[in-house]
């Protein structure tokens, strides 16, 4: 049998393409984005970026209904977007089976909470799978296709950052062709209205019930669930992440229960593991599921008094709360300065943020790289949510605080994040008669996530040219009378044009247009010169927070600017921060 | 035979993904199981960043803990001092000395500590310093600062070497082979 090293994501696209998976619609969010990625070298399957996860999920649902064995990924708040297909979706049940990847974000790496997805497995009452490493990841993805059409149900793959994220080895299977089945009219099983749904509901309930009773028998069999038993002293029952950490800490001083299935839960399977060891520890991330259940089983565990909700684990978190041996280390003795994530070298956005920085505005934000635009010391941001909340949250605080508030207030989203849901926003604006000035930050790409495409670029996931949503047209379109574009490296023009916008009694949608830094597509100039004559030491320029921009001491005591060559691509943004042109271009561009 | 924990840190776009791709990928033809962890989204841009590479006959976690790694390949100096509790007592630290100054160093709200490098050397570890990055312009670009830092690195992986060579050669687009091949040399002598 043939292995390869693989990262989680990419081992899930190659379980689709095992499974004869024809249809993928996903949106980008990290740890979920390479799935799709990794889907679109398999040309057996058609794979999209949607505008969002309720789009994406609705798209694979389709397909599903239509015949196909079809697949959508999102990260754990994208859920929330395409909450209502699912819960719904969960009712209907599926015709070719269907497969959602959902991916945690235990610790936060990137993203704006640590909701734990399980809560929507148990509330929308679809079975859920969760691997551990990447062979799971493969293995249980072509396994989430068997059990959809054998269970009729749409099946969630839960993922999280550890298991995406590593690599590791999985064995490889040729595909299997299943084609696409008959579809035919059932306006019982696929119209969802009240005299329809209310006998769906009682098919879900007993579902339900047949799938924990699977989780307790052929689970086994299937090494879905699986038993270790070493030293029966400690039991742990555990799923993914949670699982490696407690094996890589305890070995064979624990004996195990694995969860490879955690929506519905195993009951008989538990109580006998319960009843061969002395005492049972229950290891999750996050929330208290798999320990909640065990309570309302009567099965005596310790959870949650042990092991925290927040963050991440590690050996090292089981090591400590199981009272194992610690290893020894050395430290560094004096503080070390933190290192956040910044905006890169010649990010637009640090133009933008530059060019408002001064004018006393309120900034309603929202998710993408300029969200690195809150941190000192370009400290540009008041709020931000959710994907779209900058627009209509905007909109509300300037509702509730009137006209002249409105005139000291902008919303800033990225051009992926309009798309994906700030569009109803800026409708609300204009059909409610608001004054709110928007603006989007149109970086011809959806960055964050690593460079996808979207529909406002004009590039479809392979990189084929497909028509682009015109932001000004969309903007007129929906009532905005006020629609203008800069160059946020014009630093004087954008800030005079939001200046005129905001002054104006009426709703504005300012575009400030320049494609992401780090695009290859991207033409850069040679790194600026700072002029030791003309610079005083005076930090001004330090306030646009580049990294390739630093000071540094002279033997005789004067400070000076200094720039990195190796981040500097001359945007020359910092020069605008100059007042004694102390910044100079760097000569032809590259 | 135990599992081999490295750790493979630096400064987000820096590089450090391509370093563990090639240690993956021996390892795995070597025959042992392998777990490689990265950081991919937010702290990938400019942040601290880790990968961990592990390998051996089951590896179960996919991250090193404190006082677990065998080995630690740090592309800056001030990442060396932060990941240095990682480290077994005895380990491997091999450090570029490249500096990067942090953000909160730039607005001057925290001092980058000085002689980070001669501090380390005071610890009961193993310490490696390289201009990794000078090295990397010797070879013919700044990018290629990774495959120095492999290349000292795998003086102490007790691989042998020409098996990296063809790794390297069969892993780096092919225009770039020869500069590889030679930051990778450079790297390998520079001790």
């Amino acid at each position: 049998m043939k292995k390869a090293l693989m990262l989680g994501n990419e081992a899930v696209a190659r379980g689709l393409y095992e499974a004869g998976v024809t249809v993928v619609s996903s949106y980008p969010g990290t740890p979920s984005t390479e799935i799709t990625e990794h889907v679109t070298k398999y040309d057996e399957i058609y794979s999209e970026w949607a505008p969002n996860e309720k789009v994406a999920f609705e798209v694979a649902f389709g397909a599903a209904t239509g015949g196909a064995r079809s697949f959508c990924a999102m990260k754990h708040v994208g859920l929330n977007v395409a909450a209502d297909p699912l819960y719904t979706a969960s009712y209907i049940g599926v015709n070719g089976g269907m497969v959602c990847a959902v991916a945690d974000d235990p610790g936060m790496h990137s993203s704006q909470n640590e909701q734990d997805s399980r809560h929507h497995a148990i509330a929308s009452k679809t079975p859920m799978l969760e691997p551990s490493d990447s062979a799971e990841c493969s293995r249980f993805t072509s396994l989430g296709y068997e059990l959809s059409e054998r269970f009729g149900t749409p099946i969630l793959l839960r993922l999280s950052t550890r298991v995406s994220h590593a690599r590791s080895l999985v064995e490889l299977a040729d595909r299997n062709e299943v084609g696409v089945k008959d579809y035919k009219k059932d306006v019982m099983k696929n119209v969802m209205m009240p005299a329809m749904a209310r006998g769906a509901h009682v098919r879900v309930e007993q579902r339900l019930l047949d799938m924990a009773k699977f989780a307790d028998t052929e689970a086994v069999e299937l090494g879905i669930n699986t038993v270790e038993y070493n030293d029966t002293k400690i039991g742990i029952i555990a799923a993914g992440t949670s699982f490696v950490y407690a094996h890589e800490a305890m070995g064979e001083k624990a004996s195990y229960l694995k969860l490879g299935m955690v929506n519905p839960l195993p009951t008989q399977l538990i109580k006998d593991f319960a009843s061969k060891v002395d005492e049972v520890i229950v290891i999750e991330e996050l929330d208290d599921i798999i320990e909640t259940h065990c309570i309302k089983i009567g099965v005596k565990v310790k959870g949650k008094e042990l092991f925290s909700r927040l963050g991440e684990f590690s050996q090292a978190t089981v090591s400590a709360a199981l009272k194992n041996d610690s290893a020894d280390f050395e430290s560094f003795d004096e503080e070390i300065p933190a290192r956040p994530p910044v905006l890169c070298a010649g990010c637009p956005h640090r133009g933008l943020y530059y060019a408002l920085k001064g004018m006393g505005l309120y900034v309603s934000g929202d998710i993408g790289c300029y969200t690195l635009g809150a941190q000192a010391p370009l400290s540009m941001m008041d709020s931000c949510v959710c994907m779209g909340a900058s627009i209509s949250g905007l909109h509300g605080f300037n509702v509730a605080r009137g006209k002249e508030q409105a005139k000291k207030s902008v919303a800033v989203i990225g051009d992926s994040t309009f798309i994906h849901s700030g569009i109803t926003g800026l409708i609300d604006i204009a059909y409610n008669k608001g004054f709110s000035t928007v603006i989007v930050l149109d970086n011809s790409i959806t960055g964050m996530t690593g460079h996808q495409n979207n529909p406002a670029n004009g590039l479809t996931i392979k990189g084929d040219p497909t028509v682009a949503v015109n932001l000004e047209a969309l903007a007129k379109a929906v009532g905005f009378s006020n629609v203008v574009v800069v160059d946020p490296f014009d630093i004087e023009g954008t800030k005079a044009t939001v200046k005129a916008e905001l002054q104006k009694e009426e709703p504005s949608l300012i575009i400030s247009r320049r494609p992401c830094a780090l695009l290859k597509s991207v033409k850069h100039s040679a790194p600026v010169k700072i002029n030791a004559d003309k610079c005083i030491g005076c930090k001004a320029c330090l306030n646009v927070g580049c990294p390739a921009l630093s000071q540094t001491k002279r033997e005789n005591g004067k400070s000076l600017a200094v720039i990195d060559n190796t981040q500097c691509v001359g945007c020359g943004v910092c020069a605008s921060a100059c007042k004694f042109g102390a910044i100079e271009k760097g000569g032809n561009d590259l | 035979m135990t599992t081999k924990n490295i750790l493979i840190v630096g400064v987000g776009g820096q590089g450090t993904l391509l370093a563990s791709k090639l240690m993956g990928k021996c390892f795995t033809e070597l025959g042992y199981d392998v777990k490689v962890s990265e950081v991919h989204g937010m702290s990938q841009r400019g942040g601290s960043v880790v990968t961990y590479v592990r390998y051996g006959e089951k590896v179960y976690s996919p991250v090193i803990e404190k006082g677990e790694a065998d080995i630690i390949i740090s592309f800056e100096q001030l990442e060396s001092a932060r990941w240095l509790p990682y480290l077994k007592k005895g380990g491997v630290l091999i450090s570029s000395t490249q500096k990067i100054d942090p953000m909160p160093v730039i607005m001057g709200k925290a001092a980058y500590p000085e002689d980070i490098l001669s501090k380390l050397s005071e610890k009961d570890i193993r310490l490696v310093s390289l201009d990794a990055l000078s090295l990397a312009i010797k070879a013919g670009t700044p990018k290629c600062a990774n495959i120095v830092l492999l290349g000292a690195a795998v003086q102490f992986l007790g691989i042998d070497k020409e098996m990296w060579v063809d790794i390297i050669r069969s892993t780096v687009p092919p225009k770039t082979i020869d500069i590889n091949l030679k930051a990778f040399e450079l790297g390998y002598n520079a001790n």
